[in-house]
């Protein structure tokens, strides 16, 4: 054991999957309020780009986008990040992420919005807000409140998906370097267990500080 | 043939603003359906500025979907709608600005949830009237204190007794410094030992001269606030009197039926 903790860049792994995490879950947040907004909106057309991109990357494999995003996005058309080509592949793990939980992420804040009593947009437009602002002001706030447990769910899950990376990153993040040592070490649980304590150690604290929020920041009606 | 039309007294009254006031809000042939069902049929009616015009009839007779026509909370099939000479337009920031000059109170007095009292009253001032923030929590502290909440400012809508909010919610509105308030049932949510206090704040805003369209049960305030009351039923104005008139002697036979049920208990 010993032995595999000073030959292996166990923390280093990690550290990527914490990257990975981080920087998915902002463009996850970002991309999927966006989505959600489109999903709300007046405009039957923005509703329907809000649907359909649920409804693509919802129902479609993690694994599929990982692969696409490197054999048909960067090797058949072109399109690279990074020169480097691990590089590449960890720009583009951070974006397929993003992207497929952005569906997840809109879903959640949807479900926050059907918290909201129709009266609160009611009133907000009676004030004079434009659309815009009675988003800003009165909805999305109240959506976030009502989502955040969902939310919490989504992100854990996000952290727990970075291991699907794997299949373009190779060796750098946890899963890969799991997968690396069981090949040349042989399998051994103690290995396994170290692993599924680091995503645990990674996750666990979230749920507690999600469910907390979720109760000090809900809105009473 | 139409049973209502048979009942249709005069109506004349309605399309006048009373005491020959400058006319506020005008609604002419304005028509909606619900599916099959007629809501609005036909309205006329025009309120003068400094008026106050109390609407009454059974439920289902439209009254609520009138008035929050006049805010554009619900959309005409037909017909216009004026205010202070501006026609209401469809949507989009014109809509905005003119909503900002009318008044809208809630049965459910839907405060947003998530701010504080003096939030919800410093919203609309900082983000449609572009008041400086600290005018405007100024502004706030002097209007809750007219309706008697400025102990609560910093008290979230679910602390606060339904009364409250309501007076709040009235206070909200009365921040824009709106050119008309509509009300919209404002006590019917309400525990009765809470109605008066809001009856209270809306009979001194009367009296100051604010122009109030109010869809109510309350036969008590439109004996003493209203200039003039409207009744409609199926989805029409059936009778447009003073509140002295309609109550003593109603013409309709729907008004005689209505004012029946009510005022025997």
């Amino acid at each position: 054991m010993g032995d595999i903790l000073s030959k292996y860049d166990i923390l280093g792994a990690f550290w990527v999957t914490i990257q990975l995490s981080l920087l998915a879950a902002i463009g996850a947040l970002v991309l999927g309020t966006i989505v959600a907004i489109l999903r709300v909106s007046p405009v039957g057309v923005l509703r329907f780009i809000g649907t359909s991109y649920v409804n693509i990357f919802r129902n479609t494999p993690l694994t599929l986008l990982m692969v696409f995003s490197i054999l048909g996005i960067s090797f058949i058309l072109g399109i690279s990040l990074s020169q480097d080509l691990s590089r590449n592949a960890y720009w583009w793990a951070a974006i397929v992420l993003s992207v497929y939980h952005a569906a997840f992420v809109c879903e959640a804040l949807r479900s926050g919005v059907n918290t909201i009593p129709t009266g609160q947009a009611e009133a907000a437009r009676s004030i004079g807000l434009t659309f815009n602002q009675s988003l800003t002001e009165v909805l999305l706030p109240q959506a976030f409140r009502g989502a955040i447990a969902p939310l919490g769910s989504v992100l854990i899950a996000l952290i727990k998906n970075t291991t699907v990376a794997a299949v373009i990153l190779g060796t750098s993040e946890a899963a890969g370097l799991l997968a690396q040592i069981t090949e040349n070490e042989g399998a051994s649980l103690p290995t396994f267990f170290l692993f599924a304590l680091g995503f645990v150690i990674l996750t666990l604290p979230l749920g507690i500080l999600f469910t907390n929020l979720s109760r000090r920041l809900a809105v009473k009606r | 043939m139409d049973a209502a039309q048979h009942d249709r007294v005069d109506l004349s009254k309605g399309q006048k603003a009373g005491g020959n006031r400058e006319p506020m809000v005008v609604v002419k042939d304005v028509n909606k359906h619900f599916g099959d069902l007629h809501v609005l049929r036909d309205i006329n009616l025009t309120v003068g500025r400094g008026e106050v015009v109390v609407v009454l009839g059974p439920s289902g007779s439209g009254k609520s979907t009138l008035c929050r026509a006049i805010n554009r909370l619900e959309t005409i099939e037909g017909g216009t709608i004026t205010i202070d000479g501006k026609v209401l337009p469809e949507e989009g920031k014109g809509l905005a600005q003119l909503r900002a000059d009318v008044g809208m109170v809630f049965q459910s007095f839907n405060l947003f949830a998530h701010k504080t009292i003096r939030d919800n009253v410093t919203l609309g001032p900082i983000k449609v009237r572009k008041t400086s923030k600290s005018d405007a929590k100024k502004q706030a502290e002097a209007l809750l204190k007219r309706v008697g909440i400025e102990a609560q400012a910093d008290k979230f809508p679910a602390q606060l007794s339904g009364g409250q909010q309501q007076r709040v919610a009235i206070a909200r509105s009365l921040a824009m410094g709106p050119k008309v308030m509509l009300f919209d049932e404002p006590t019917s949510a309400l525990d009765p030992e809470m109605v008066g206090e809001v009856l209270d704040v809306m009979v001194a805003l009367a009296k100051e001269g604010m122009t109030m369209i109010v869809v109510t049960h309350e036969m008590g305030f439109a004996r003493k606030a209203a200039d003039r009351v409207v009744f409609m039923a199926d989805g029409q104005i059936v009778e447009v009197a003073t509140p002295e008139e309609f109550f003593t002697s109603p013409k309709s036979n729907r008004a005689k039926d209505f004012l029946g049920k009510i005022l025997t208990h």
